[in-house]
C-alpha cells in the first residue's frame, strides 16, 4: 500500500492553517503526531511518501522532530509496524536541516528528486551503500542476486540485505527486497 | 537616589560593556537612569541589550534617548520606543511613532515569548529578506532561506531556555570600522536563566570543579550539549554555527559573565571572553558581512 503526506497540510491542518513554514520543536512534534495518528490508521505494509514539496522553510528543531524520530520509532529490529518512507519534494535547504538531523542519530532515509531519482541521504557506510545501489541497478533482487552483482558471498549480501531492511531502506517481500520507490 | 548610567556615543557588543559594567554593582532594586542622550549611533545588538536590562530591574528604570534627531528617529524606526515606553520611565525627546519606510531594518524590535513568535518572525523576515541579503549583500540566494533557518533556532533558544520573553531584531549597516562593507546583524536577547543554569537543570548532570559561565557556553555552542536527553536536542545552536561558517560570519553569545564568539578572520574578538558583568539570561548576536562577488 503506497500512501501521501503532503507535510505542508499536515501543518494547516494541525498546527494553524496561517502557516507554511515547519519551524519549532511543539509544531515539529504537532506535525509527527499527526502523521503517526495517520500511520495508524493503516494496517499491513506500508510504503509512505512523505511529500515537502509546498514546505516553505524547514528548520533543523522541526527537522529533528517530523524527520528523525519519526525514523527512530519505525527502525531496528521490531517496529510498531511495517511502515517505510520515502521522501519527496525536498528542496536543498530543507536537506541541510534533515541531513544535519539524520546524522546526529546516525539514521538514513531515500529521498526521490523531481525527475524520479532515488538516493539515499544521511549516515549510510560504504558496504550498505554499495549494496543499496547495486539493488537499485537491480531493481528488485533476493541476495543471491545481489551476491553476484556485488561479487559478494551470499551470506554478505544476505546480512546487507537485512541490515538494509532493518533501517527501512529497503521493502522486503519474502526473498525478494526492493528499493523503496522502486515498482516491486 | 538615583544612579545615572552613562551611555557611550557608539553602542556596540564591545561598548555596551561599559553600560553593563555601571549597572552591575547596583542593587536590582536601585533607581537608575540609564542616559543615552549623546549616543549616535547603536547595534541593533545593543539596542536589544537595552532593553533586556530594563526588564532585569526590580526598581522601573529611567531612560533618556538620543538628543540627536537623526538618531533618535532611527532608533524609533526600529522600533526601540515602543519596547521602551513598556520597561521604563522615558525622559526628554521621545519620537514619534512611524512604521516601516526603514529598508535597513529586516525587522524591527519584536518580542518572542513563545513558538508562535517565532513562527510570527520567520514569516515576516522571508518578506524583506530575499531583496537585501541577495541583492544588496549579494549572499548566494538560496541564503535567504538559511538565514530564516538561523534566525529561528536562535530565537527558540528564548522559548525554550529563558524561561522569560525576550527580543529579536535584524538590521543592515555598514561596519566601516572593521570591514568597510555592510553587515546583516540578528540579536537576540534574553533576561532569563542563561546557559548555566539551563545547563544544571538537566537531568543527572555532574557538576565538575570548573563550572562556570564560560564552561556552559563551551558545552551548548562547541559540543551541542543540551540540558534534555534528547539526542536531538542541541541540534540548532550548531546548526547556526554551520551556516554562519559557511558565509564567514560571526557567532556571539554572552551569558552570566562569559562570552563565547566563532571569530571570522575579518574580527579580532576572543574565542572566549570571561569575568565580565554579570548579567542575566542569552544575548545572541549573528553578524554576516557583505559578499564581495569576485571580480
Amino acid at each position: 500500500m503506497i500512501n501521501h503526506i503532503d507535510v505542508s497540510s499536515v501543518l494547516r491542518r494541525t498546527v494553524c492553517d496561517l502557516y507554511s513554514n515547519l519551524v519549532t520543536r511543539p509544531t515539529g512534534a504537532a506535525v509527527r503526531t499527526e502523521i503517526e495518528n495517520l500511520l495508524a490508521a493503516w494496517r499491513g505494509p506500508s510504503l509512505t511518501v512523505i511529500d515537502f514539496s509546498h514546505v516553505n522553510l524547514l528548520d533543523f528543531s522541526c527537522a529533528d522532530e517530523v524527520v528523525a524520530k519519526l525514523l527512530l520509532r519505525f527502525e531496528g529490529g521490531a517496529p510498531p509496524q511495517d511502515a517505510y518512507f520515502l521522501l519527496r519534494g525536498v528542496r536543498e535547504d530543507h536537506l541541510d536541516a534533515i541531513e544535519h538531523a539524520l546524522e546526529r542519530y546516525q539514521l538514513a532515509l531515500v529521498m526521490q528528486a523531481d525527475d524520479g531519482a532515488l538516493f539515499l541521504v544521511g549516515t549510510v557506510n560504504d558496504e550498505q551503500r554499495r549494496a543499496w545501489l547495486a539493488l537499485r541497478e537491480l531493481g528488485r533482487g533476493a541476495a543471491e542476486e545481489l551476491a553476484s552483482a556485488l561479487g559478494q558471498e551470499l551470506a554478505d549480501a544476505a546480512a546487507l540485505l537485512a541490515a538494509l531492511h532493518e533501517r527501512r531502506l529497503v521493502m522486503r517481500f519474502e526473498d525478494t527486497y526492493v528499493p523503496l520507490g522502486a515498482t516491486p | 537616589m538615583t544612579t545615572v548610567i552613562n551611555v557611550p556615543p557608539s553602542l556596540d557588543a564591545e561598548t555596551i560593556e561599559q553600560v553593563l559594567d555601571q549597572v552591575a554593582p547596583l542593587p536590582r532594586d536601585q533607581k537608575v537612569l540609564i542616559d543615552a542622550r549623546h549616543t549616535r549611533w547603536a547595534s541593533p545588538y545593543a539596542l536589544t541589550t537595552m532593553l533586556t536590562l530594563g526588564q532585569t530591574r526590580a526598581e522601573r528604570a529611567a531612560f533618556t534617548g538620543p538628543e540627536n534627531d537623526d538618531t533618535a528617529s532611527y532608533w524609533g524606526r526600529t522600533g526601540f520606543y515602543k519596547h521602551a515606553e513598556q520597561i521604563f520611565d522615558l525622559h526628554g525627546h521621545v519620537p514619534r511613532a512611524r512604521n516601516g519606510g526603514e529598508s535597513s531594518v529586516l525587522l524591527e524590535i519584536t518580542p518572542v515569548a513563545k513558538s508562535e513568535d517565532v513562527h510570527d518572525v520567520v514569516e515576516r523576515i522571508q518578506q524583506k529578506a530575499q531583496a537585501i541579503l541577495v541583492n544588496e549583500l549579494h549572499l548566494d540566494p538560496q541564503a535567504t532561506m538559511r538565514f530564516a533557518m538561523t534566525l529561528s533556532e536562535a530565537c527558540q533558544n528564548i522559548v525554550e531556555h529563558a524561561q522569560r520573553g525576550g527580543w529579536v531584531a535584524v538590521q543592515t549597516y555598514t561596519w566601516r570600522q572593521r570591514l568597510g562593507r555592510r553587515v546583516v546583524q540578528i540579536a537576540v536577547c534574553d533576561a532569563g536563566i542563561g546557559f548555566r543554569a539551563s545547563l544544571e537543570n538537566a537531568q543527572g548532570r555532574r557538576i565538575t570543579d570548573r563550572w562556570d559561565d564560560g564552561m556552559a557556553l563551551e558545552d551548548a555552542v562547541i559540543r551541542g550539549v543540551s540540558r534534555f536527553r534528547d539526542p536531538g536536542r542541541g541540534q540548532g545552536l550548531a546548526g547556526v554555527r554551520r551556516f554562519v561558517g559557511k558565509w564567514d560570519g560571526k557567532l556571539s553569545i554572552r551569558s552570566g559573565t562569559a562570552r563565547i564568539a566563532i571569530v571570522p578572520s575579518w574580527d579580532e574578538d576572543v574565542p572566549l571572553a570571561e569575568d565580565l558583568a554579570p548579567f542575566p539570561g542569552a544575548q545572541i548576536q549573528i553578524t554576516i558581512p557583505e559578499r564581495i562577488p569576485p571580480r
